[in-house]
């Protein structure tokens, strides 16, 4: 009994204190300015925040989410400069208007992850047929995590 | 910008076993700092003179545009100031203490002590006796938060507290400061629950202030870089090393001054870089502090 109790406070706290925003962060998952930045972008994605729409303001954020401002003003700062919400001082933050759902919010960052991996391989002195090789490697070892969300994908 | 909210310039303090060494220190409205210290570091001290409680030898303190020691009473009408050793009356209950409270600060909110009542999970009509010690710190924390004060200093607020309370704790602190106007000064030694909800982060050792930053620039200029270095090749001096600790061939360096620049200046020099790693609050501290006795021995 006293347990199940407990278990309800637990429950009920998670519930309250995540507030509007629902976001979940995991002590365990990086640093959490990068875990508010990609959750943010997949609201976006999923069209769960459309263009236009406000969004939680910096403090209120950092409140709900129990991080410090500074944390919660980065990766707004992350995501302005990525183009995918904008900041008017004394009005909030806003999805920016030209924004569309979808899976093109991860461009960018397939960009750059791109980039990256190329300037690395030819850092490492590999020849191009070998970053081409390494990059097929990569995406066979993923493979199994490419087609488990199955249910999550067809959400999208 | 914001007003300044707590100023600390040169503050010195000796004791016959321990000197608090010219601590220099800003705060702005609206901000939390962490205090983050080892045992015997100074963080007690530095926080009872900005209470008032001890006078500094030389240096000045003020504390909402209040020179401390000396306005010391108006500064403190808006102050809520919690410590570990915080005596509340054993025989009374925390109802008479919420009275007593409200008796003398006009801010206090009790539709918000009531609220808090139930958050912190503590009984009104209980004795304070009859609590335990994370029960007597929430409810320390309960009659400082009512009164709204514009300056929360806590010293070690969620030492001894269970991890749910604790996790209440911190909520609570983080809604103060929804509210721009109102700044959180506090000491601990959780690291994690600094990384957490700071903005800015003090460490303090042996009396001496070693870092005062921003969090986040803190977290992203510290580095471990591993590094493999071929046969009699030199290590590059990088800037900003504080410890160079592994092998010969495969150091691990860590650096205060991470540049990603650092990456394609060791290719240049034919030793690769194996990994950056970021470090997190409580590996930096320790980093910092142990370099900094390596050069100082006490």
């Amino acid at each position: 009994m006293l347990d199940t109790i407990r278990h309800l406070c637990i429950l009920s706290i998670f519930i309250m204190h995540t507030g509007a925003s629902r976001i979940v962060l995991s002590q365990t998952g990086g640093p959490l300015y990068q875990q508010i930045v990609n959750q943010l972008k997949a609201k976006i994605a999923v069209g769960e925040w459309v263009a236009g729409e406000e969004i939680p303001s910096i403090r209120q954020l950092a409140a709900d989410l129990r991080v410090s401002v500074i944390t919660v003003k980065r990766a707004y700062l992350e995501l302005e400069h990525a183009g995918l919400i904008v900041t008017q001082h004394g009005k909030g933050s806003f999805v920016a208007a030209d924004v569309a759902p979808g899976p093109e919010i991860f461009e960018q960052e397939m960009v750059g992850h791109l980039e990256e991996a190329a300037r690395l391989g030819t850092t490492m002195g590999m020849s191009e047929r070998e970053i081409v090789s390494r990059l097929r490697q990569a995406l066979d070892e993923t493979e199994d995590a490419r087609f488990i969300p199955k249910s999550s994908k067809e959400s999208l | 910008m914001n007003d300044v909210c707590i100023r600390m310039e040169g503050v010195s303090k000796h004791y016959p076993h321990f000197f608090l060494d010219s601590i220099c220190l800003e705060l702005r409205e609206g901000e939390v700092l962490g205090f983050i210290g080892a045992n015997g570091a100074g963080k007690s001290t530095t926080i009872r003179i900005l209470m008032g409680l001890v006078r500094q030898d030389t240096g000045s303190v003020q504390v909402l545009g209040h020179p401390m020691p000396a306005e010391q009473i108006a500064a403190k009408l808006d102050i809520g100031f919690v410590s570990e050793d915080m005596r509340l009356y054993g025989a009374a209950t925390l109802a008479w203490h919420m009275n007593f409270v409200a008796s003398m600060y006009p801010r206090w909110d009790q539709a918000y002590a009531d609220k808090l009542l139930r958050r912190f999970d503590l009984k009104p009509q209980q004795k304070i006796k009859g609590l335990s010690h994370g029960q007597r710190v929430k409810a320390a924390l309960l009659l400082a938060l009512a009164r709204q004060p514009r300056l929360l200093i806590l010293d070690e607020p969620t030492t001894g507290l269970d991890p749910v309370a604790r996790r209440e704790v911190l909520a609570e602190l983080m809604s103060v400061l929804t509210d721009e106007g109102r700044t959180i000064f506090f000491s601990s030694h959780n690291t994690l629950e600094v990384e957490q909800i700071s903005d800015h982060v003090a460490f303090i050792d042996r009396g001496r202030l070693i870092a005062l930053d921003e969090k986040e620039s803190l977290l992203e200029r510290w580095r471990r870089v591993r590094l493999v270095v071929p046969p009699s090749t030199a290590l590059p001096l990088l800037p900003g090393i504080v410890e160079v600790a592994g092998t010969e061939r495969l150091p691990v360096l860590t650096t205060s001054q991470f540049d990603p620049d650092v990456v394609s200046l060791c290719q240049n020099r034919g030793v690769t870089v194996q990994a950056v790693d970021s470090m997190t609050l409580e590996e930096i501290f320790v980093a910092n502090v142990q370099s900094r006795r390596e050069l100082q021995p006490a």
